[in-house]
């Protein structure tokens, strides 16, 4: 705690010679393993000691990559994932957040509703992915309705623990000062749960892809799922492995998106 | 100038897991002047937090009533401010932002709030750490900041319940000075909570000194002493009044060494009369 003052003078004084080259040493450490697996990658197949067949090297892979990326194939499938696994997982978001609040804030909620919770919760959502299909068809809805679910719960069960876990302490100060039950809501337990929601909305959004791709595999037109479970029936493996690193990569992008809006709002939390 | 207070007949009674009550105020009375600082110094587990919490409204007494400027209290108001150990800041906010919340709750407009902002953290010596969070603040600038906030919306009364307990021996003294400029520099109605004797004696115009089971008030001391010394804690008034308190923490300790002294005065004396 006291030497946190220290360390903002350290950080504002970070401008120095050694500067540049501790930020190349940082970079070089955050990237050699994955240099090293495209490596590997690259090698073994041209060694002979994986089949080609079924894992071609990744610069075979990297070319399809661009050839799809070229002709339009890969953002149309890129942009029906991305915008299905926002959609369901804003809808998450907005449905969550503030029942997951109520819900641990209000006691008599909580105890209404709890042990439904539990049921669903842990009711795997793939396992329900043939009902969603059944009851919402093969389309979009049935695809956002399946992210929207499986995002649902850890968005809500973080939600409810940080509304419940607010610090009475804090709870005491807000209420000698007068606070009307709504203002002590909005106030004071709303913010001081913002990084359990947060929590929960980056689990969710690890969430919305997987469940995302199984749905698209099952049945669908378009999708990075679709193009990859396509790709391997056609045996067109080159372009299934791109539509795999491309989807790795919002993956990646998602989860450092989800990151930066985290630590933007939980800032005050510090050196988090 | 800050209100009166009046405690009368005050009891509180928790009920507990396993069933019955348990006791923590029992018949509680006392009055505060206007304006006075008034210490509560106790034992811990005698029910200082109980009452401390039933001043600012927090929780409801069982019996008893308690006025301030005689108005019966009904729940926490902007009234009474209060200061807690652990500093209660919002970590969200900035030190200025959590003296801003103590004057929205007082429905200041918000034009208003940084120029009142500011003059609070000039008061307890942190103008320029308005817009640290409270992660980046040392124990000490913590409770200060927490000061200016209970301050902030201006209360008649200051509540503070052990406020100085979790910070260095340095840090501490400096704020007891701080917390007696203060309180002469507004006026407040200040009752300090504490289970120092030390800083009891140091703060206080009147020390109340409690004991445990049930929690009640057992003396009423004024503290009259010269506050312009040097080093007042070396000084023979300072120092007796200390032991005085500390006499009624410990009734036991003083048995004990009663019956010490009596013990050997009484083998002696079967000793002379044996060599009789
Ligand atoms: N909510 C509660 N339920 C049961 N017992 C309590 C509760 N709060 C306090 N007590 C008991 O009441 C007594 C007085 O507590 P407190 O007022 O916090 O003492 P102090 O502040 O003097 O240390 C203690 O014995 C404590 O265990
Ligand atoms: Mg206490």
């Amino acid at each position: 705690m006291s030497t946190s003052v220290d360390r903002l003078v350290e950080a504002s004084g970070s401008s120095g010679p050694g500067h540049f080259a501790r930020r190349a040493a940082r970079l070089l450490r955050g990237t050699v393993a994955i240099f090293a697996f495209l490596a590997a990658w690259e090698i073994l197949p041209r060694l002979g000691l994986v089949d080609t067949t079924f894992l071609p090297p990744f610069s075979t892979a990297l070319s399809a990559f661009v050839e799809m990326a070229r002709s339009g194939e890969l953002v149309e499938h890129l942009a029906a994932s991305a915008g299905r696994a926002f959609s369901g997982l804003i809808l998450a978001v907005a449905v969550g957040v503030p029942l997951g609040l109520v819900i641990g804030w209000y006691r008599s909620v909580a105890e209404i509703l709890n042990p439904l919770l539990e049921l669903f919760r842990n009711t795997a959502p793939l396992a329900l992915l043939p009902v969603f299909v059944l009851m919402l068809g093969m389309g979009e809805v049935s695809k956002v309705a399946m992210v929207f679910y499986a995002c649902l719960w850890p968005i809500l069960l973080n939600t409810v623990s940080g509304a419940r876990e607010v610090d009475p302490l804090l709870i005491r100060s807000a209420r000698s000062m007068a606070l009307s039950q709504t203002r002590l809501f909005t106030r004071v337990v709303v913010p001081a749960s913002l990084p359990s929601i947060f929590t929960g909305i980056r689990i969710a959004g690890a969430y919305s892809i997987l469940v995302l791709i199984a749905a698209e595999m099952v049945g669908a037109k378009a999708g990075l799922g679709y193009l990859v479970n396509y790709a391997q029936f056609t045996f067109e493996i080159p372009k299934m492995y791109a539509g795999i690193v491309t989807l790795s990569l919002l993956g990646l992008v998602l989860n450092e998106v989800l990151v930066l809006a985290e630590r933007r709002l939980t800032a005050w939390k510090g050196d988090a | 100038m800050g209100a009166a207070i009046s405690v009368r007949n005050v009891s509180k009674s928790y009920s507990l897991n396993q069933g019955g009550r348990f006791v923590a105020l029992g018949n509680v009375s006392f009055e505060v002047r206007p304006g006075e600082f008034l210490v509560l110094v106790g034992p811990s587990g005698c029910g200082k937090t109980t009452l401390l919490d039933l001043i600012d409204g927090l929780s409801l007494a069982d019996g008893g009533s308690i006025l301030i400027d005689c108005v019966p209290v009904k729940g926490p108001g902007l009234d009474r401010g209060i200061v807690f150990q652990q500093y209660a800041l919002f970590p969200w906010k900035t030190a200025k932002g959590n003296i801003e919340f103590g004057l929205e709750a007082r429905g200041v407009p918000k034009a208003e709030r940084a120029a009142r902002a500011a003059h609070f953290l000039d008061l307890v010596d942190l103008a320029d750490f308005g817009d640290r969070y409270p992660h980046q603040l040392s124990g000490g600038m913590k409770q200060r900041i927490a000061i200016a906030r209970a301050l902030s919306y201006d209360p008649e009364v200051l509540l503070m319940d052990e406020p100085f307990a979790a910070l260095d021996a340095q840090t501490r003294e400096r704020l007891q000075d701080e917390t007696l400029r203060i309180w002469r520099q507004t006026g407040k109605t200040i009752v300090f909570i504490t289970h120092s004797i030390d800083e009891a004696v140091y703060l206080g115009q009147r020390v109340l000194v409690m004991a445990a089971g049930p929690g009640r008030i057992v003396a009423d001391i004024a503290i009259d002493i010269d506050r312009g010394a040097d080093d007042l804690r070396a000084t023979p008034e300072f120092v007796a009044l200390r032991h005085r308190i500390w006499q009624l923490f410990h009734p036991e300790a003083t048995a004990a060494a009663r019956v010490v002294r009596d013990g050997v005065r009484q083998s002696t004396a079967s000793e002379e009369s044996r060599a009789s």
